[in-house]
């Protein structure tokens, strides 16, 4: 175990301990109750955290999957005297398996279909748990057996605190780990819109499902360990008001990180404590003025600190030390590449129109490999239509594009991300709170293949070390090894446009697409990325380059395509393409 | 010389934590034409936006001699009005809301008179009058937008890339509008890709590059000089 | 089931249906032009019928103190908003929309409440104490949140539901209020026996729906929440000031709540939170019309009250859960009818 690695773990470690010994210390139980209420809160808003402040979707219906996990286990144990210990795994599955299909419904839609959704169910299933005959209806079940360890029944409030306890530290751990890997990657990489993300392989539907699903369990694990603390169930914890609850919590806290969900969740229920001991004795009346004060909190928040109240703790905690890349020793394969000339893409007769509008008409062109092609143009001439007709995010009206051969007509940005094909964007889509390493190891998702259980567990850690090294190698080779663990939102303009093209390059791939590459670049800068394209072009990478810098075109492309309203009116050499009249007049206009 | 309509001076504008303009300034007399011309990307409409305050920025811009109001909303009352250079019409609603919407700070009998002056100038446009805006040809459209904005009653006009995406001798057409539009007072701030026949309308002009002024001078000089054709075809590498 | 039930529940779920469909139609407008998705929209219907029911005794309803509180609230925001730059005209105008608005229909309220006005009064009182309640939620809730995503305001929205129904809560108690019809008559037609309440709730519904149409068609401040749906930044540019639309479509939704609460009143008993979940069932009539069309939601409304109507005959337990469960159907649509890609 290394340095970095004991550092990560030293909070965790701390925090473990002092939970150990609280239960021991002269604490009255009423502050213990409070932290196991804090603990079981805690669990489902670290899967909120996880599906809002990372995953960038949000549900109001978390108290539903609670539900779930605290009725299953009651019903089991108390009809069917099943052992708590086996319906544990039951309940978390019971919770995954209700939220896979309310997520298929909805993931795909727009943000706000989701939350929305989460209402209706929400509402619905508390109903439905107060209806039902067999759930003891608004009475719920009563007597379900306390847990169990040889013998030993957790019925105190200070020995089910350790249970508790040690789940939440679990989660944490678990939670930790899945954004440290690269499904995490691709998870945390929705918030950007998940368009950068797409483009390099990253199934966007299934990374929302996954973090939907997490969240479903970890609120089921809450509800199990509810039902054996209060040895009851009835549906008034699993309604709609508490599920709004779990999400203040989870906006309290700071809805972006894990440890804001606990801090989060402590100070909502401490809060909850104080309104319902104290108000009461101010205002004569037992109302839930709670309710009052937490929506107006929830909207306070929101407009004064919309990353919520963890960052500002987090400042006086010691900074993160920066991620260190373990040594590996395994090198990710590379491709091979197709021999220099040969054609890679072909665009035949591609049409892109909007409505009425022609803004790519029957363009045909190809990009060999080992070359670098130019497609210029005045704004609105067409060039970047065209450059997402080739990678997939905009649709072909009519034509085709080839690669190798095969046609890409109809493939998704991922499908088509799979051949080989990476591409930087005009308004650069890096994610601006991850560092320019993780935003680069994006790039290298195709070449791992860990999927989400070996990502809970770190059993990754070997090809996830060599992902991180292949993106470091990359960050190197474009010259920004010494930004390499600065949050990539840092950095200028210019070094973003060339994180994007370290990201394209840790995809290994046989075509890149650049948009705009040089822009905001200073003259040195522009020299030293013209230097590594060529030698991208010695290794045989073929080059589709957009760029309105013609300085800079006109000293690298082996061959320059010329658009305007969408048609091609030029190609051939620079030094051709740039006397040709045509393009003369499309560039400056002609006389009125 | 009078009193100039628009000073901007040393303006700074960035997204993110990213400059992309580095203190332009500029000024401009009352009922002149001004064009901003530049290759794509030097940050010309970056430069309307902020005078728009559509964008924040840093810097002192003064209109009128005094220190031009906050919001986009007081601006259009004060009298700027911006063409974007993505039009930004009402694309489900009629032409004929589109224009009546245009003269939304004014009155019910100004903007009737505003109206019939608007349709005298865009025939094309009275005859298209019920139908949707999203429905029209890229030229009527652009008619449309300087149509909305003159509904304003602007004193200064700031047109973004007029021409884009359209065909040449509508562009002519488009051309030969705003230097007509002179004539009634409104001055206008033109950026413009087609810098040959940009020039040839205005009185003065600026070549920006990458977010600075580079030259700037009466529209005629600027018209020969060698450096223009550098910054838009760059020089032989 | 007979005939005669049959009429009588479709007559029943057309006038709930009515309801559903204000309100639906309420939160589309709210959502298109604010991009608020307005979950607080059902406690003004609590609000106005509550309020309603307490003026029916002859009382003033604590809704009245509520928007002097609110209006306070709102002057304290503007004043904060003013601290750099301070003159006397913005002030005068936040003094007399914040303070002298609410005071003054407080003083009205208190002077007429005890004289038991004519019905008709009551209700157009009841419905004057609401809606300006749209411009100050407004004011404090959303516009300092006015270039948040739609996701942070739909928390936020969560967040007014959760504050308006606990004060709900707090004022008007836990117990349910029924009010007064405008008229207990009714009178028969082929084989149903129709009410002049219900009578009553269609043709106000029918006369919202015409006047939203002149409102968004003829006059220009209407063209111009139209024009910010359409496109934002292009009404910005014709001076057409987002504060503007934004609070004139939160009075209009809390007028509507307001209207809503106060036809439904004298059919059902109110209690705090009932506002919310008739609210939600506009909510689900919206989603069928996918959140932006008018007519599909004021179809999708008269469709949720019929389905509601048969499931209390049949399952009166499952009623809510059918209920709510017809979304699902439509999300399953909505979510194959995307494409997966091109969305942006």
């Amino acid at each position: 175990m290394n340095s970095t690695r004991l550092r990560n773990i030293m909070p965790l470690a701390a925090f473990a301990v002092v939970l150990a010994i609280l239960p021991q210390l002269p604490i009255p139980t009423f502050w213990i109750t409070l932290m196991n209420n804090i603990g079981l809160a805690s669990l489902v808003a670290i899967g909120l955290v996880l599906l809002t402040g990372v995953g960038g979707l949000t549900s109001f219906g978390q108290a539903t999957f609670c539900g779930f996990g605290a009725y299953l286990t009651a019903v089991l144990t108390t009809n069917y005297g099943f052992s708590p210990w086996l319906t544990l795994p039951l309940s978390i599955l019971v919770g995954a398996g209700v939220a896979l299909p309310l997520g298929l419904i909805t993931v795909r839609l727009s943000g706000h279909f989701l939350p929305l959704g989460t209402i209706a169910w929400g509402l619905a299933f508390y109903y439905l748990f107060g209806k039902i005959e067999f759930l003891g209806r608004y009475d719920g079940i009563t007597a379900v057996p306390p847990l169990e360890i040889a013998g030993y029944q957790f019925f105190s409030s200070s020995s089910i605190f350790y249970v508790i306890w040690a789940f939440v530290i679990l989660t944490v751990i678990c939670a930790q780990n899945l954004l440290s890997s690269r499904v995490g990657r691709g998870i945390r990489a929705l918030r950007g819109g998940g368009q950068a993300a797409e483009s390099f392989g990253v199934n966007i539907v299934r990374a929302k499902l996954i973090v939907f699903v997490f969240a479903a369990a970890a609120a089921a694990l809450s509800g199990w360990l509810y039902a054996h603390m209060q040895r009851s169930v009835n549906p008034t914890p699993f309604g709609l008001n508490m599920g709004i609850e779990y999400l203040l919590m989870a906006v309290v806290g700071g809805s972006g990180h894990v440890w804001g969900a606990i801090f989060g969740s402590a100070i909502v229920l401490i809060l909850k404590e104080i309104l319902q001991r104290v108000m009461p004795s101010l205002i004569g009346s037992g109302a839930n003025v709670e309710m009052i004060v937490f929506g107006i909190l929830l909207v306070a928040i929101l407009q004064m600190a919309r990353n919520g109240i963890w960052p500002f703790v987090l400042r006086f905690l010691p900074a993160k030390p920066p991620q260190e890349i373990p040594p590996t020793d395994g090198n990710l394969p590379k491709r091979t590449l197709a021999c220099a000339g040969s054609p890679l893409i072909k665009v035949e007769k591609a049409r892109k129109a909007f409505g009425g509008l022609v803004a790519v008409n029957d363009v045909s062109f190809e990009v060999p490999a080992g070359r670098i092609v130019g497609l210029i143009g005045p704004n609105g001439a067409g060039k970047s239509t065209t450059f997402n007709l080739i990678t997939g995010i905009a649709s072909l009206t009519s034509g085709s594009v080839y690669y190798q051969g095969e046609p890409l007509t109809g493939d998704s940005p991922r499908q088509i991300a799979r051949h080989g094909i990476a591409r930087t964007f005009q308004h650069a889509k890096i994610l601006p709170e991850m560092t320019v390493l993780e935003n680069v190891a994006l790039g290298a998702h195709l070449r791992g293949s860990a999927g989400v259980f070996k990502s809970l567990l770190h059993a990754e850690r070997v090809e996830e070390a060599t992902l991180l090294a292949e993106a470091a190698r990359q960050i190197e080779r474009v010259g920004l090894g010494a930004y390499r663990d600065r949050l990539a939102g840092d950095l200028a303009l210019g070094q973003i446009r060339i994180v994007e093209i370290a990201r394209a390059l840790a995809a290994d791939p046989a075509v890149l697409l650049l948009d705009e590459p040089a822009a905001g670049l200073r003259h040195g800068e522009k020299q030293e990325l013209s230097n590594l394209l060529k030698k991208l072009r010695e290794e045989g990478v073929a080059v589709l380059l957009v760029e309105h810098d013609m300085g800079f075109v006109m000293g690298l492309v082996d061959h320059l395509v010329v658009l305007d309203f969408g048609t091609l009116i030029a190609e051939g050499k620079p030094a051709d393409v740039r006397q040709h009249p045509a393009v003369v007049a499309a560039y400056l206009g002609t006389a009125a | 010389m009078t009193k100039p309509l628009l000073e901007v001076s040393d303006i700074h504008v960035s997204y993110g934590r990213a400059e992309v303009l580095h203190g332009i300034s500029l000024e401009m007399q009352p009922g002149s034409i001004v064009t901003v011309i530049g290759a794509n990307g030097a940050g010309k409409s970056t430069l309307l936006n902020a005078i728009m305050g559509i964008v924040p920025s840093k810097g002192t811009i003064l209109y009128d001699g005094a220190p031009v109001p906050r919001s986009v909303e007081e601006r259009v009352a004060a009298g700027l009005c911006l063409v974007p250079e993505k039009r930004e019409l009402f694309s489900t609603m009629s032409v004929e809301d589109n224009i009546e919407l245009g003269g939304f700070l004014r009155n019910a009998a100004d903007r009737d008179r505003t109206r019939a002056d608007v349709y005298e100038r865009f025939p094309r446009l009275k005859e298209r009058r019920k139908q949707l805006a999203g429905t029209l040809s890229g030229g009527e459209r652009q008619m449309l937008a300087l149509a909305r904005a003159l509904m304003a009653r602007p004193r200064l006009l700031l047109l973004d890339e007029p021409s884009l995406g359209l065909a040449p001798k509508i562009v002519i057409d488009i051309l030969n509008i705003v230097s007509e539009l002179r004539k009634t007072g409104v001055s206008i701030l033109l950026v413009e890709q087609n810098a040959r026949a940009a020039l040839e309308i205005a009185d003065h002009g600026y070549l920006v590059e990458l977010g600075e002024v580079k030259l700037s001078g009466a529209a005629s000089d600027l018209a020969s000089n060698p450096a223009l054709m550098e910054s838009y075809l760059g020089t032989h590498a | 089931m007979d005939a005669t039930i049959a009429t009588f529940l479709i007559q029943d779920g057309v006038t709930n249906g009515a309801i559903y469909a204000l309100l639906g139609l309420a939160l589309v407008l709210v959502f298109a032009v604010t991009r608020i998705i307005f979950i607080p929209q059902g406690e003004f219907v609590t609000y106005g019928a509550l309020s309603l029911a307490v003026l029916d005794g002859g009382r003033v309803p604590a809704t009245t103190s509520m928007l002097v509180c609110f209006g306070i609230a709102a002057l304290l925001f503007d004043l904060w908003g003013m601290r750099r730059s301070f003159s006397a005209p913005p002030l005068l105008r936040a003094l007399g929309i914040n303070i002298l608005l609410p005071v003054a229909i407080y003083a009205v309220v208190t002077v007429l409440a005890p004289l038991q006005p004519a019905p008709i009064l009551r209700a157009a009182m009841a419905v004057l104490i609401i809606a300006p309640m749209g411009y100050y939620i407004y004011r404090i809730a959303y516009r300092p949140l006015a270039d948040a995503t739609v996701l942070v305001l739909l928390i936020a929205s969560l967040g007014v539901h959760l504050a308006m129904m606990g004060l709900g809560l707090i004022f008007f108690g836990p117990e349910g209020l029924r009010a007064e019809p405008l008229s207990s008559e009714s009178f028969t037609l082929g084989p149903a026996l129709v009410s002049y309440q219900s009578v009553g709730i269609y043709i106000t519904t029918i006369l919202i729906i015409i006047g939203l149409y002149f409102f968004f068609e003829r006059t220009l401040i209407g063209k111009a929440l139209r024009a910010t749906a359409v496109n934002r930044l292009g009404a910005r540019l014709v001076g057409v000031r987002t504060q503007l639309t934004g609070s004139t479509a939160l009075i209009m939704a809390a007028a509507i709540g307001a209207v809503s609460g106060v036809l439904i009143a004298p059919i059902t008993t109110i209690y705090y939170d009932t506002g919310f979940m008739i609210g939600l069932k506009g909510f689900v009539a919206a989603i069928l019309g996918g959140l932006g069309n008018f007519p599909l939601t004021a179809v999708g409304a008269i469709a949720v009250g019929i389905v509601e109507a048969f499931a209390s005959f049949w399952a009166s337990d499952y009623k809510e859960i059918i209920v709510f469960s017809l979304i699902i159907p439509v999300l399953v649509w909505l979510s194959f009818s995307v494409g997966s890609h091109e969305e942006e």
